[in-house]
Order: structure tokens, then sequence, then C-alpha cells
């Protein structure tokens, strides 16, 4: 029943962190839409807070300092969501389309 | 309680509280590996950002085994409840008419190596950050404090209060200029 017991463990948190962090840099990779990149972006921020937690619970001396890291990781993404967010509308009012490839100006 | 890297209860059985703990803890993990597995694998916009919400979701639920009930909270409130629904609106207004895929449709334009790339350096970035957490000896530091909301506020108000008066002003500079991205452009 070892497979019951793994909420106790640092290994089991620091792959889910690890997995996260390699379907964001997937989705940042293959995507072509830039709400997509956007997407992928908020998943590598999640693996990097959930590393962050798990130190945080089995390692740290003091376990309130990585809480408020990983709040602070919460602020910085809604900022740079909303960031986001409005340079893609600006970018859709401008050019009609959201796709990477769609929104160059100069063909070098 | 004293911390350490890995705590096993001495083979617990199957219908036992122990064991109940660890298939929520199973669900949970499912949730993290669909949600983000949908989010980035799905064509449709609608269905990556579906898949993110549960994703994050699963994420809130992790926070919670790992003792930090508050942070699950602000998970569900600021990812689930505000960043996933602030992406919805962009895609509902940002998407062309009838053009609802997240990519690969026309594949005359754009690098067809972009997939196997991505696939690549993912499961590279995957491999090595696992490789390198499981394989490490780290060291137990003892305890010195309890990791609740009265010691968070006031850490957050006392020796961090720095950062926290920054990130105000970053979130104020963001919302300015969000603001004013939006409004360029609009007569």
């Amino acid at each position: 029943m070892a497979l019951l017991n793994l909420y106790n463990c640092l290994n089991t948190y620091l792959v889910i962190g690890a997995m996260l962090f390699g379907f964001g840099v997937y989705g940042l990779v293959s995507r072509r839409t830039l709400i997509g990149m956007l997407i992928a972006s908020e998943l590598l921020l999640s693996g990097a807070s959930m590393n962050f937690m798990a130190f945080n619970r089995f390692l740290a001396p003091d376990p309130a300092i990585g809480q408020i890291f990983t709040l602070f990781i919460m602020a910085i993404a809604a900022a740079e969501a909303a960031i986001a967010v409005s340079i893609v509308m600006a970018v859709y009012r401008n050019f009609k389309s959201i796709d990477t490839e769609d929104i160059v100006d100069m063909h070098g | 309680m004293q911390a350490t890297i890995c705590q096993t209860v001495a083979n617990p059985s199957l219908f036992s509280a122990e064991s109940f703990v660890g298939i929520i803890f199973l669900i949970t993990v499912g949730l993290i590996i669909t949600g983000a597995g949908i989010a980035v694998v799905s064509r449709r916009l609608v269905r990556c950002i579906s898949g993110l919400a549960v994703c994050f979701t699963g994420v809130a639920g992790a926070y919670y085994f790992l003792l930090s009930p508050f942070l699950a909270m602000m998970q569900m409130l600021i990812y689930v409840g505000a960043v996933s629904i602030l992406i919805a609106f962009a895609i509902m207004m940002a998407t062309p008419e009838g053009e609802d895929t997240a990519g690969n449709k026309g594949s005359a334009k754009g690098p067809a190596i972009a997939g196997p790339l991505g696939i690549a350096v993912g499961a590279l970035m995957f491999a090595a950050l696992s490789v390198l957490g499981v394989k490490t000896d780290w060291q137990v530091f003892p305890r010195t404090g309890t990791g609740d909301m009265e010691s968070m506020g006031k850490i957050l108000l006392t020796s961090h209060s720095m950062v926290f008066e920054l990130i105000s002003i970053v979130l104020l500079i963001a919302i300015i200029g969000a603001l004013v991205l939006a409004r360029r452009g609009r007569n």
C-alpha cells in the first residue's frame, strides 16, 4: 500500500511540480496562438509554486515563508495575466488575429 | 510535529482513514495530470481553459495536502475564480468567428517541428527536474515556526513588508497598464 502513502512524501510533490513545468514548456513551444501560450505560462508558474510549497512543508525551518512566497507568485501571475490579456486585445484589434504567424509586419 | 521527508504509516488496511486520504490524494493527482494534459493538447481554446481550471482545482487540493488550507483557498479564488475567467473572456472576445482552433490548423505556415520539439523539450525538463528532486539528499532543518495564518500575517507586515509594498505597486502599475493598452485605438 505504498501508493496510498504518497501524500506524505516530498518526492511526490517534486515530481508533480516537474510535470506541471514540463507540460508548460511543451505548451509554450508548440502553441501558436497568444492565448494558448498564456495558458501554458500559467502552468509553468503553477509548477514553480508547487515546488515552493513542497519544500515549505517538508524542509523549511519556518513554514510561513514558503506560503508567503507562493502568495507573491499568485499576485505576479494575476498581474501578468491581466497585462497579457490586454496585449492580446490590442493585437487582435490591429491584426484581427491572435496567431503568432499572422502578427508579423517585417518579413525578414 | 517533526518534519521528515517521507513519513510512512506502517501498512494501513485498505478501509482505514489513512488509505481513504491516500485515495483522495490520488484523485487530486489525477485531476492535475488530466487538466494539464487537456490544457496543452486540446485543439479548441475553450477546452484548454476548462482543462486549466480543472488542473488549478487539483493544485488547490495538493496545497491542502501540504498543510496549507489558506493557500488552497487563495488558489481557488485567484486562479480558478479570476485568472481562468479572465482568459475565458479573452477567448470569447479575441477569437475570430469560426476559427476556434488553438493552432496547427494551417499547417502550411509555421514550422512543423514545433510539436516534436516541444514534446522533446518538455519531457527533458520533466525528467531532469524529477531526477534532480528525487536524487538529491535534502537536509531537514528543525522547525522554528508553525506556519499558520497568524504567523504569516505577522511576517508579511514585519520582515517582508517591503516586498508586500512592492507587490501592491506592481499590481497598481499592472492595472493602469492594462487600462491604457485596452483603451488605445478605441475612439
